[in-house]
């Protein structure tokens, strides 16, 4: 018993289904539990107003479009080395929840900024950088639509992956380097502990972020078994000679 | 390696080649920039070193299209594929030869243009050395977008919206170097970022580079 087991389609979908129905409950509601807590649950920021309670859908999201990412290396990473198909779909379909979330964490931002910062858009490297990997992930879902051949735009958009990884992260210190920031710092520090949000706003915080990811998870595993069920039907055509 | 140097440098030079229209779309795009932003000095020679700068990327871009796909189409890439020449090797050598006719004419360019923008006298030899130093990372960077699309008909746009994502911590670095140049401040540490950026992006991308075309040859 081993994780690659699941690299085979059948046993990834046989298993998919199984979890998908108890995962959908799960991001749902605690994705709804979140929200609902945190925005009318908990008491207006002091300086901020109500406009704090933007957060609870601002930092998930953000939170999520950057492990989409993530996510779309380790399973390009995977399917350059072991060939697994399973993977390359995955990488596929996660690239449009990625760039959503990525369009959420921006027009959030803006939104709050607004009011907050009396601008839509500043040239702050955090905001830069989203917007960065926002192109980042059109070029890629670009690229998946352009090759026919779905083997050669799994290899292609696997390197495209990799390489934009490494010029996403060169492109966060850059535009450090580049303008000082307006954003605050993060309010969630993992390594320190010494977060800045009080228990009120953090534990709905928390359940939202948590929702989010589970959100995620089951979309991911939905939308690859829509992509195996999609090469299953063009595999077929095929071989029917209908192409 | 030097007879395909040579060869893509004639290629590119002679008639049909394009050489000469990255030069002429420079000089094209910085015209029009006064155009539009009006012809206030002041304000000219504030953004000239930015604005060169996107010239000088806009028109590397434009002879990108053109770097493999047409000896994609002959078959010259299939034959350079089975060579005994490592294919790094060869893409390495195109990059270069794009380079040479492409980013260093830009290099002798820019301050030509920059009297045209009225560029400050402490900014030349900043804005000289930082697209000297930063072209052949745009060319190399070029190199890996040619090679992912040169299967794909009509990739061009495509190549665009892969590629400028990848020239942004060039451009970032290239256009502070140029622009604190032309300020009058130290202008170093940027100006050595991005030579950094360079010097990995020439070892580097070659690799990646020739994974991709690799498959597109398949």
């Amino acid at each position: 018993m081993s994780l690659w087991e699941y690299a085979n389609p059948v046993k990834f979908l046989r298993l998919s289904e199984r979890v998908l129905p108890v995962l959908w409950v799960l991001a749902i509601s605690s994705v709804v539990v979140g929200l609902v807590w945190g925005f009318f649950f908990t008491p207006d920021d002091a300086r901020q107003g109500s406009t704090v309670k933007i957060i609870y859908i601002h930092v998930p999201a953000a939170l999520m479009a950057i492990n989409a990412w993530f996510m779309m290396l380790v399973a390009s990473l995977i399917w350059l080395v072991r060939r697994h198909h399973v993977s390359a779909l995955a990488a596929k379909a996660a690239a449009p929840v990625g760039v959503v979330m990525t369009l959420i964490a921006l027009i959030t931002g803006a939104i709050w900024g607004q009011p907050m910062w009396g601008t839509w858009w500043a040239w702050d490297p955090r905001l830069t950088s989203f917007l960065i990997l926002f192109l980042f992930y059109l070029g890629y879902i670009a690229l998946w639509e352009a090759i026919d051949d779905s083997d050669t735009a799994a290899d292609l958009t696997s390197v495209l992956c990799l390489v934009g990884s490494v010029f996403a992260v060169l492109s966060r210190y850059a535009v450090n380097f580049w303008n000082q920031g307006l954003h605050q710092g993060t309010s969630v520090p993992v390594a320190t502990g010494q977060r800045s949000v009080a228990d009120v706003f953090f534990v709905p915080l928390v359940i939202a972020m948590v929702g989010f990811g589970l959100l995620f998870l089951a979309l991911i595993l939905y939308r690859t078994g829509t992509e195996i069920g999609l090469r299953r039907t063009k595999a077929l055509l095929a071989r029917e000679g209908r192409t | 390696m030097k007879a395909l140097l040579i060869r893509d440098i004639r290629l590119a030079v002679r008639a049909g080649g394009g050489f000469g229209l990255g030069l002429a779309f420079f000089l094209i795009v910085v015209v029009m920039v006064p155009f539009a932003v009006g012809a206030n000095t002041e304000l000219l020679s504030r953004i000239a070193p930015g604005v060169l700068w996107i010239g000088a990327l806009l028109a590397c871009l434009l002879s990108l299209d053109r770097l493999l796909a047409l000896d994609f189409e002959d078959g010259t890439l299939d034959l350079l594929a089975t060579a005994p020449l490592p294919l790094e090797a060869a893409l390495s050598i195109k990059a270069l030869a794009h380079w040479i006719t492409t980013g260093l004419p830009l290099v002798f360019a820019a301050p030509v243009l920059g009297v045209l923008m009225n560029l400050p006298l402490q900014g030349y030899g900043w804005l000289v050395l930082s697209l000297l130093l930063g072209t052949p990372a745009l060319s190399v960077i070029g190199t890996f977008g040619a090679a992912l699309t040169v299967g794909i008909k009509r990739g061009g746009l495509l190549l665009s919206l892969l590629v400028l994502p990848l020239y942004v911590p060039t451009l970032i670095f290239g256009a502070e170097a140029a622009r604190r140049g032309a300020a009058g401040v130290d202008a170093n540490t940027p100006l050595l970022l991005m030579a950094g950026i360079s010097a990995a992006t020439v070892a580097l991308m070659p690799f990646a580079s020739a994974a991709v075309l690799r498959v597109n040859l398949r």
